[in-house]
């Protein structure tokens, strides 16, 4: 595998970003560094590179979460039998650079909780129930113009012990490798005019509402199936690709 | 799109997406095994290497400790290596007897302790042409962690390639430099196992890297 030192990545801006230290979310608060990081002034290919997943083989559902989930896996999906219950949702978007270039074929993958906001996790105790036919989690690669999709239900706000009387939004995981491990991002997607985000810690963890305006999933009619399931549209920015056109001799 | 020569060199296009923490149920979507969800076709995870690939088979353990001391039990980190002679392999493919890239997680099931099976990654260069000492960039994520944190793990029995690596010399501190440096012990079967444990704050607190 050649070795391409011949690129860079724009420089993630941390004050964008939540800082590591956040008390209003606190469990940042024991799991924080204390010291500065350090920043390393020439990345090596160890940044600069990173995996490619076009040779992952999937299952034909790993991004459809209505059916990927079966409580009995060899039965056949007939009418509602089998389907998870909630509100039908298609997820969809582009994964794009800071110059607006797309990533194609990278992965996408996301985890979520059902519509009552419980999660399938062996950790999850909240007493909202688990939906027997669903699992909540979905994974697909971008197309050649960057754009992937998802079909799942709308997820469940739940409450978490973080002050007496915390909710989270509604929000799904969104993870992203993009073009190396520098590009390498975890968000999540919150829902559009959800009253509970700007309540959220987590959410606060960023200074500004601009940077919260990239996390939000947007209604996008135009693209929901009638009768059958409504559409949000979730972009997501990578660190922008740059090449190196002079270096050091 | 804005014209050329008219936009201000501090001004982007585009802001990147803000970063979240990966929150208590990572595993879910990243680590199935551990949630307990059934495996798909393929799954990313933590034996990266066969007994048949190129170079010397180590197995790699650690723990994620806090700022109080406490074993964090819901870390889940990302490795990407070169493989026995210092090149990526970028192409994942689990049909491979080796991949660059790896997946491995603390729960409390296995004591907090998270595991790679590897090869001892070979040397890959500095942009200045100087080789790099041997090492695992590992990528942590976990609750509370509301953007990754980027380190890696060197190993103690390169100490002449350690002293020289231009990277652990850009931390300032030596004594810091050594929290990057996995100690050599005896693995079960014989088989060479490296430990590092990540001390995400306060006393021994790991380097982490921005990049």
């Amino acid at each position: 595998m050649p070795l391409n030192h011949n690129k860079r990545f724009v420089e993630r801006d941390r004050t964008w970003h939540p800082a590591a230290y956040t008390p209003g979310y606190k469990t940042a608060v024991a799991r924080s560094p204390s010291q500065a990081l350090v920043s390393l002034q020439a990345p090596s290919v160890s940044e600069l590179s990173g995996p490619e997943f076009t040779n992952l083989r999937m299952g034909p559902h790993d991004n459809d979460l209505l059916l990927n989930y079966r409580e009995n896996p060899g039965r056949e999906n007939q009418g509602q039998n089998g389907l998870p219950i909630g509100e039908r949702i298609i997820m969809f978007g582009r994964v794009v650079d800071q110059f607006g270039k797309p990533v194609p074929q990278t992965l996408v993958e996301m985890w979520q909780a059902n519509a009552g906001g419980r999660y399938r996790h062996n950790k999850d105790s909240y007493l909202a129930p688990l939906d027997p036919n669903f699992g909540g989690v979905g994974r697909c690669l971008t197309d050649n113009e960057g754009w992937y999709r998802f079909r799942t239900v709308r997820p469940g706000p739940y409450p978490w012990p973080n002050g007496i009387n915390t909710w989270r939004p509604a929000h799904i995981h969104v993870s992203v490798m993009g073009p190396s491990i520098s590009t390498r991002l975890i968000t999540q997607m919150y829902f559009e005019g959800d009253p509970l985000i700007p309540i959220c810690p987590i959410v606060q963890t960023l200074n500004s509402q601009e940077a919260v305006e990239t996390m939000i999933g947007r209604l996008d009619m135009g693209h929901s199936r009638p009768m059958d399931c409504l559409a949000y549209r979730f972009d997501l920015v990578v660190r922008g690709e740059l090449q190196t056109y002079f270096e050091n001799v | 799109m804005k014209q050329p020569n008219s936009t201000p060199t501090s001004e982007l296009p585009l802001r990147e997406t803000a970063s979240q923490t990966a929150g208590p149920y990572v595993h879910i979507g990243l680590a199935l095994d551990v949630a307990g969800l059934p495996p798909r076709q393929e799954e990313i995870w933590n034996r990266m290497a066969t007994t048949e690939a190129d170079g010397e088979l180590i197995e790699v353990v650690g723990s994620v400790i806090d700022g109080n001391g406490d074993l964090v039990r819901d870390a889940f980190i990302e490795a990407w290596q070169a493989d026995a002679h210092g090149e990526y392999q970028c192409d994942f493919d689990l049909e491979k007897l080796f991949n660059s890239f790896g997946r491995t997680a603390t729960t409390v099931e296995t004591g907090g302790e998270w595991s790679l099976i590897t090869v001892k990654p070979g040397r890959v260069e500095a942009p200045n042409g100087k080789p790099m000492a041997p090492h695992i960039n590992l990528a942590v994520f976990a609750r509370g962690i509301n953007i990754q944190l980027n380190t890696r793990l060197y190993f103690d029995d390169e100490h002449d390639a350690n002293a020289a690596c231009p990277i652990l010399n850009a931390v300032e501190s030596p004594a810091r430099r050594q929290t990057l440096i996995a100690r050599r012990e005896e693995g079960e079967g014989g088989r060479v196992r490296y430990r590092l444990d990540i001390r995400l704050q306060g006393e021994g607190e790991t380097v982490f890297f921005d990049f």
